[in-house]
């Protein structure tokens, strides 16, 4: 099995998300993660789903997201050609003492201070799966008391946009 | 039903109003009607109840459409699937919230396995109580979700218009399918324009028709060249209507024809290419044909597990042509070498002159193949015994005689089980929509419901629903409508006072224990004693039809003209027949198809040449 991103351009309607989700679910797959949130476009939103799956059942899934009647386009994102990153919120415990040490894992992280406590840390840090993971890693010891985070969003590079051929077409 | 006691909007007006631009004010539940008749329907299967009320009230006034009472919401959700199934239209159906809408989740389920054109309308509580568990509320689109093409929440009502010219859209389009519109009470009695849309506007839906011109060559060209080519025929030829232009393909390539349980009908049976009907009881030449072909064009067909037996088993030397209007079947089960999206009529019409074009440089020599198909057809014909051993009527020599004296122009609509099979196997199909069952889902209880339908849709024809013991008892509270609304349908039970497969099953792989299968409906035997709960013929009665018993051979062919004879109210045979009678062949679950027995352990030695 191999992970997949797939990005998918849906009409904003009631009941989408458990369309999508549903789907998933009743044919067996397994969703790992899922970002949802509006596009530039007006009534049209974008969901990144990622998924473990092998090529025959990828393909089946794409299918079957296909016959949605609101699912206009899904596009697979190959690492290569697009941008991927995943948004964490990370509450860590700290003190005087520990602090500096933090701060400096943050800066070396490019990870932003969003919230300070006597006793914690919130901490912003924005990139791919590994660098988050690595990040986490090094925050381990201090004791981290909370995470929040978002669904893998990802972007094609290059100038083509995902809504281009479905709003001409 | 009882009716709600939700806070009333502002009443409908009684007679409409224009806006300034001349687009009538009608209530959303005017606006379901006045969409209902501009999309040409002109019956309905329906009960109503709370939720549902405002529409019934503008119902009550049309002329244009015909309102069947059902007495049971699934019998209404067959009825319309059986009106769509014989007459190729839009079956529409109408309950209201709560239990009548979960009432008709078994006939949704139903029409989306055998990809009907089904259209239900579901009154819903009023929005502002939607999530508050109010009275006889369920969330009816989501739990419908995975077994409906698509469902609508309407809960205003200008936008009724545009949700029910896109449900039947949806429903009647590309891989047909139902479609729910489930209708606030709010949004049935509050009024706004009605505003018939032009365009629909769904820019996520676009069925592909038109085939890639490359596949059609190259699947022209394997179809030349293939040595051992059978067309594996679905019942999406049906939905189609392509059934013409599957018979020129046909005598065109010489090649072998299967037509599957749902495609019964789609290709004459009385056509010497057609070896009948593949599957876990299909024909010895139908099984072994598609497990010997070195091509297998597969049209409007979904390669179900009772057709292939052991996928991995499954026609080990073919390749595969696979057509079909869903992109999504085309190798979900098998592995497709040409896959062509497209409508299967259109496909046809283009397969067959690069047919002709591909056949004139390698003309195909189907000699061989012939001689081995008409070998297993003259060694292996279907046949039953029929005089079985305790004295009763031999089950298929009951269907085969309704088919015989009813002809093809009849109508057949079968429950589920060994009379559905039999049903397959012995009437002579000779066009499309004149066999109707539920072949996907398996719904016990379809035939009667769908009978009616049928009846409904085409009232000239001949309307028999083939039924089982078991499978009557779970919907035959439609002959009340059918005797109140005129609707003469002819039901033979083929009454073996058992759940029939399930008893097949347990004979065979059990060991005999006969697990919870007697229904004890009347088997008559001396030895068996059963009793006989319910009498078919007092229900009958009771219900107003013509109820008949027949438990000897020479009353057989009486009591079936006289069904056929009697129009003024539906008929019901009660046909006492032996409960020891299996279908055969069968090609027991989880083998190869090669393992097909012709009868109980008896496999065809078709491996011996």
């Amino acid at each position: 099995m191999s992970q997949h991103v797939l990005s998918l351009l849906v009409e904003d309607k009631p009941g989408l998300l458990t369309r999508v989700a549903g789907l998933f679910a009743r044919r067996g797959f397994n969703i790992q993660s899922l970002a949802v949130g509006p596009t530039e476009v007006e009534g049209l939103s974008r969901i990144t789903v990622v998924v473990d799956l092998d090529e025959t059942p990828l393909e089946q899934v794409t299918k079957q997201l296909n016959k949605l009647i609101n699912v206009l386009k899904i596009v697979e994102l190959d690492t290569a050609a697009s941008v991927q990153r995943e948004h964490l919120l990370i509450k860590v415990r700290s003190d005087a003492a520990s602090r500096s040490q933090i701060l400096e894992a943050v800066n070396l992280f490019r990870a932003r201070v969003v919230d300070v406590a006597t006793d914690a840390l919130v901490i912003e840090v924005t990139g791919d799966s590994g660098k988050v993971q690595a990040f986490l890693k090094v925050l381990e010891p201090y004791g981290i008391r909370e995470i929040a985070q978002s669904g893998l969003l990802a972007i094609g590079r290059g100038g083509k946009s995902i809504t281009e051929r479905v709003l001409r077409g | 039903m009882t009716a709600d006691s939700a806070p009333a909007a502002a009443p409908a007006p009684s007679a409409p109003s224009r806006t300034p631009s001349g687009a009538p004010i009608l209530t959303g539940s005017g606006a379901v009607l006045a969409s209902l008749e501009k999309l040409g329907v002109t019956d309905v299967f329906g009960i109503p109840g709370g939720a549902i009320m405002p529409f019934y009230d503008e119902l009550m006034a049309s002329t244009a459409i015909r309102h069947i009472l059902v007495r049971h919401e699934q019998g209404g959700g067959h009825a319309a699937e059986g009106y769509a199934a014989a007459s190729g239209r839009l079956g529409v159906c109408i309950a209201t919230s709560g239990p009548g809408a979960t009432n008709l989740v078994t006939a949704i389920a139903d029409a989306y396995m055998d990809s009907v054109p089904l259209l239900a309308i579901t009154g819903q509580v009023f929005s502002t109580l939607m999530g508050t568990d109010a009275f006889q509320e369920v969330d009816i689109v989501g739990i419908t979700m995975p077994i409906t093409k698509h469902s609508f929440l309407v809960k205003r009502p200008e936008d009724v218009p545009a949700a029910l010219k896109a449900a039947a859209l949806i429903a009647t389009t590309g891989r047909p399918g139902p479609v729910l519109v489930d209708l606030t009470k709010d949004a049935q009695q509050n009024s706004a324009p009605f505003v018939w849309p032009d365009t629909v506007d769904l820019p996520g839906y676009r069925p592909v028709t038109k085939a890639h011109g490359k596949q059609i060559v190259a699947a022209a060209e394997m179809l030349a060249q293939a040595s051992r080519p059978i067309l594996y025929v679905g019942g999406g030829v049906i939905r189609a209507g392509a059934e013409p232009e599957l018979l020129k393909l046909a005598e065109a390539t010489r090649a072998p024809i299967v037509t599957t349980l749902m495609a019964r009908g789609a290709f004459p049976d009385s056509h010497p290419q057609h070896l009948g009907m593949p599957g876990m009881h299909g024909t010895v030449p139908a099984v072994l044909g598609l497990q010997e072909s070195d091509l297998i064009v597969a049209l409007g067909a979904r390669f179900d597990d009772r057709v292939t037996g052991k996928v991995s088993e499954f026609a080990p030397d073919a390749k595969v042509v696979h057509v079909d209007i869903d992109p999504a079947e085309i190798g979900k089960i098998r592995h497709a070498d040409v896959p062509i999206v497209g409508d299967v009529k259109e496909v046809l019409q283009d397969l067959l002159p690069a047919y002709a074009t591909a056949a004139k440089a390698t003309p195909p020599d189907l000699d061989e193949w012939w001689a081995r198909l008409d070998q297993l057809t003259a060694n292996f014909p279907l046949g039953f015994v029929d005089d079985p051993d305790d004295g009763l009527l031999a089950p298929q020599a009951v269907i085969q005689r309704i088919g015989e004296l009813s002809g093809p122009e009849a109508v057949y609509a079968a429950g589920v089980g060994q009379h559905q099979m039999w049903a397959a196997q012995f009437i002579q199909y000779e066009r499309p929509h004149a066999w109707l069952n539920s072949g996907g889902a398996g719904t016990m209880g379809y035939a009667v419901p769908a009978a009616m339908g049928a009846k409904v849709a085409e009232p000239d024809r001949l309307v028999w629903a083939i039924d089982g013991d078991g499978c009557f008892q779970m919907t035959n509270q439609e002959l009340a409508t059918c005797t109140i609304n005129d609707i003469p349908i002819k039901v033979a039970i083929i009454n073996n006072s058992s759940l029939g497969m399930v008893r097949q099953w347990q004979t065979l792989f059990y060991d005999g224990r006969h697990s919870f299968t007697d229904l004890n409906t009347g088997h008559m035997s001396a030895a068996e004693q059963t009793r006989m709960v319910p009498d078919f013929v007092k229900l009958a009665e009771a219900y107003g039809a013509l109820g008949i018993r027949v438990t000897k051979p020479e009353e057989v062919d009486p009591a079936i003209k006289l069904a056929i004879e009697t129009n003024d109210r539906p008929v019901v045979i009660d046909f006492v027949v032996s409960r020891d009678a299996m279908v055969w062949p069968m090609v027991p679950q989880g083998v190869g198809n090669s393992q097909v027995q012709y009868a109980r352990e008896h496999a065809p030695e078709w491996e011996q040449e």
